[in-house]
């Protein structure tokens, strides 16, 4: 197999701004799952149902996708508001087995992916904007667009979203939420009332992240499937919780999918991924960064 | 001199940064009535869990009877003979009274290994257990109806289904009133008197006062004072301790 | 009902053979080809609760188990020539194996990891199988179906007596489980896993050899599957449908003893079967993911659970 430089350098590069769009891709899972102790597997949904808002006012209206899901992101809260109030007054108050909580999430997640199904029907959705077949180069390093783009407002979002959750009292309570319920009581705020915003917050980033994905590639209801294993797979390699160790796993995924599409061709990818999933599950669930 | 029932050499753990147990040892004699104090924070809780089980130590030693027990899963050392019940009652929710008991009489009773499981006879044990701790009239209640110290007492009746040589109490007794913190004393005793070993860990100083032999006391992870109850309550760090929260 | 177990065994067996009876005085093979699908997902359903519904171990890839049991026919009948039954304990026994791998490197932590590495395996394994040239890799295997048994009417009949023994073991082994010691530890491995530790459960065992059964079975339930379509392919080896319908047929039914996931995939299933007649499949998909969050939030101990509600309420 020759591994030129070239082939080399572009994995690299591909694999960097990949591993980019992987990172807002999981930061909505970093605060519901990280955070919250949500286990939220409709996530993929939130994300492809973002696509496909993007995709709607984008041939509807000609809007750049990216501006598409900002514009979204207050109706989007609203619903992450409503799904929160729906899970807890059924399941948290109950003291509900954790079976419970995921079943309501599946069921959430068929729902959703049956829903795109038969509104958009099966075939490839994509987003035209004026940028994304542009294929730059320097040298023999190519630097589509189409991940740059995408790649820059994931960095954006990470950076929001660490600033939020330092920065705000707001972020400090979400982050206070899981671990130490007595804290919030005492800073006379309600435990369920944050998590409920915080989810809100997690169902923006997951729909933002949408719409990058639909620029990185076309879509299809049933690619939420194909997108349960990476998010969960960075979260915990990244331990559950953390905004930078989201964006460092994020790259390490990104990077070994390049590499390995690069050098065995794209169809191993998937298990790849998972792969490395079932080993950081088995070897070290609390993340590469743990103490 | 016999050997004590249980041994523990410089036992710690720590979080991250935080030593919460800091190079215990104690020594722990065959029935023997033994107190644990100190502030919150101090340590209490890691050290029943490590001695449980339900917590890996990071260093040290707990030999308990013959075995080195500080690499086992608490169900290998139920069945040795050392068990715990729990501050808040871990009780199996969904079953009975009576099957709450059930589970230890066929998973942790010595007496298991000897012959199989017969539900009827172990139904019969059972009924026995419950008629001490007085709960044998709501054999087949759901545990949601219990009252609060019902199930303390439940929980310590499931403890002592494993048949344990010595038993570990979390704070039995935390949020009882007087008379419900001497009815669990009366059966703390009645379960010493058939020779098991009891270690009580307790904010109530009555009733550590009234039932240990021997009081250690854990300030910031580490054991300040071992002393007969008398003196353990006189000495100076000890009012300074308590006094100081 | 308090009968013992060689009495329900053969009450089953009794069942099955009636069933057997009747469907042969009707003489329809299409009844056998829609039968077999209910009772495979019966049997689907009925093992997933010995690790859901007892231990209280979501499984989201039953699809993987299946599907290894399916593969494991291909791979065999392409090796040898062997009759369905040997298909059908080999199929076990693969699917068995890797429950108990999966078991083993994930049951050691939280239930959620094993959650999700359940998830992950069906798309692993799916890769593995798309790129495996043997078994045909994504374009799949024709399978040519050997001559049914001399006493037997019809292959069609064949694979539905061969999916009602899977069936029917799987119930047995549930019930016996059920109301065995092993049932007992895993119910307090449900209700409070630090608890039954405590109490002298050696849950980590205990877990593992759930999953075991429980693989198997659905392994066992996928063996003929290729023989059934005549061509095996990655897609519907994994269906998707597989994996929803052991999750939601359990829950729907109701997941604390054999019943529920019977009563949930018969009724579930006869519901889809109409309905993929009759309407998308996608609708399908829709009515099944709505059932599922409504039960799960309004009626959580199932159908069984609302029966025995309307029982203690006819009785006051």
């Amino acid at each position: 197999m020759e591994l030129s430089y070239d082939i080399l350098s572009n994995a690299l590069v591909t694999g960097c701004l990949l591993g980019g769009v992987y990172a807002a891709l999981t930061l909505g899972l970093t605060v519901s799952f990280g955070l919250l102790d949500i286990v939220n597997i409709a996530h993929p949904a939130f994300v492809v149902a973002g696509a496909y808002i993007a995709y709607g006012l984008n041939a509807s209206f000609g809007l750049d996708p990216i501006l598409a899901g900002l514009i979204a992101s207050p109706a989007i809260f609203v619903c992450g508001i409503a799904i929160y109030q729906l899970y807890h007054a059924g399941l948290e108050r109950r003291g509900g087995s954790s079976i419970r909580g995921l079943a309501f999430f599946f069921s959430l997640l068929m729902l959703i992916e049956v829903g795109l199904l038969l509104t958009f029907g099966v075939d490839f959705r994509s987003v035209q904007t004026s940028y994304i077949d542009a294929v730059p180069s320097f040298g023999n390093v190519t630097l589509p667009l189409r991940l740059l783009v995408p790649f820059l407002v994931s960095i954006a979002m990470v950076g929001a979203t660490q600033a939020l959750l330092y920065g705000t009292t707001f972020g400090r309570a979400v982050r206070a939420v899981a671990q130490d319920q007595i804290a919030l009581r005492l800073m006379a705020l309600d435990p369920v009332r944050i998590k409920a915003l915080a989810f809100g917050l997690s169902a923006i980033l997951a729909t933002l992240a949408g719409s990058l994905l639909i620029i990185v590639q076309p879509v299809e209801p049933s690619i939420v499937w194909l997108y349960i294993g990476i998010p969960f797979a960075i979260c915990v390699l990244g331990g559950a919780g953390s905004v930078l160790g989201t964006f460092l796993a994020a790259l390490i995924i990104g990077l070994s999918e390049s590499f390995c599409t690069s050098l065995w061709g794209p169809s191993w990818s998937p298990a790849l991924t998972f792969g490395i999933l079932l080993l950081v599950i088995a070897f070290r669930p609390n993340g590469l960064f743990a103490r | 001199m016999t050997a004590p029932l249980l041994q523990v050499r410089g036992l710690g753990k720590r979080f991250g940064g935080f030593t919460a147990l800091d190079a215990l040892d104690l020594d722990i004699a065959a029935g023997a009535r033994i107190g644990v104090i100190g502030p919150n924070g101090a340590g209490k809780s890691t050290f029943v869990n490590l001695l449980a089980g339900t917590l890996p130590p990071d260093c040290g030693s707990i030999l308990f009877g013959d075995t080195r027990v500080e690499k086992l899963p608490p169900h290998r050392r139920v069945r040795l003979g050392l068990a715990r019940s729990f501050q808040l009652p871990q009780l199996f929710a969904s079953m009975s009274v009576i099957e709450n008991i059930l589970v230890p009489l066929a998973y942790a009773a010595p007496s298991r290994e000897a012959s199989p499981f017969v539900r009827s006879r172990a139904e019969a044990q059972a009924m026995n257990l419950l008629e001490q701790i007085g709960l044998a009239r709501l054999r087949h209640q759901p545990v949601g109806a219990l009252t609060q110290v019902e199930m303390r007492k439940l929980e310590l009746a499931r403890a002592m289904a494993a048949r344990p040589k010595l038993l570990l109490c979390d704070e039995s007794m935390a949020g009882l009133s007087d008379s419900e913190v001497d009815d669990v004393l009366d059966l703390l005793f009645a379960i010493n008197a058939e020779g098991v070993a009891v270690m009580m860990i307790e904010h109530i100083i009555k009733a550590v006062s009234r039932f240990s032999e021997r009081v250690i006391v854990l300030v910031a992870g580490r054991k300040i004072l071992e002393d007969a109850p008398a003196n353990a309550f006189r000495h100076p760090e000890v009012e300074r301790a308590y006094l100081g929260e | 009902m308090k009968l013992s177990m060689p009495v329900f065994a053969a009450f089953v067996i009794g069942l099955c053979a009636t069933l057997l009876l009747v469907l042969h005085a009707i003489d329809n093979d299409y009844l056998y080809f829609g039968g077999y699908l209910l009772f495979q997902y019966v049997a689907l359903a009925v093992a997933w609760n010995i690790l859901g519904g007892y231990a209280g171990y979501i499984n989201f890839g039953s699809a993987a188990f299946m599907a290894t049991g399916s593969y494991t026919t291909v791979v065999l009948v392409k090796l040898f020539a062997l009759p369905l039954p040997f298909l059908i304990l080999a199929g076990g026994a693969t699917a068995g194996l890797l429950g108990l791998f999966t078991a083993a490197m994930t049951l050691r932590f939280k239930g959620i990891f094993f959650a999700i590495a359940t998830l992950a395996l069906a798309v692993v394994l799916q890769t593995i199988v798309v790129n495996w040239d043997f078994v045909g890799g994504s374009r799949g295997v024709y399978l040519v179906r050997p001559p049914a048994p001399a006493f037997l009417d019809s292959f069609a009949q064949y694979l539905f007596a061969l999916i009602l023994g899977v069936t029917a073991l799987a119930v047995i082994l549930a019930r016996f489980i059920e109301r065995s010691t092993f049932g007992m530890g895993l119910a307090a491995i449900r209700e409070n896993e630090l608890a039954a530790e405590t109490c002298g459960v050696p849950t980590l065992r205990l877990k593992i050899a759930a999953t075991v059964v429980s693989g198997a079975l659905m392994g066992m339930a996928g063996a003929p599957l290729p023989y059934y379509l005549t061509y095996m392919e990655p897609n519907s080896a994994f269906a998707l449908t597989h994996t929803v319908n052991s999750v939601a047929m359990p829950l729907i039914g109701g997941t604390s003893s054999w019943t529920g996931p019977v009563i949930g995939a018969l009724l579930l299933g006869l519901a889809q079967q109409t309905a993929t007649v009759t309407i998308s499949s996608g609708l399908n998909l829709l009515v099944v993911g709505g059932l599922l969050m409504l039960f799960v939030l309004a009626a959580p101990e199932g159908l069984i659970g609302l029966l025995h509600l309307a029982k203690r309420r006819g009785a006051t």
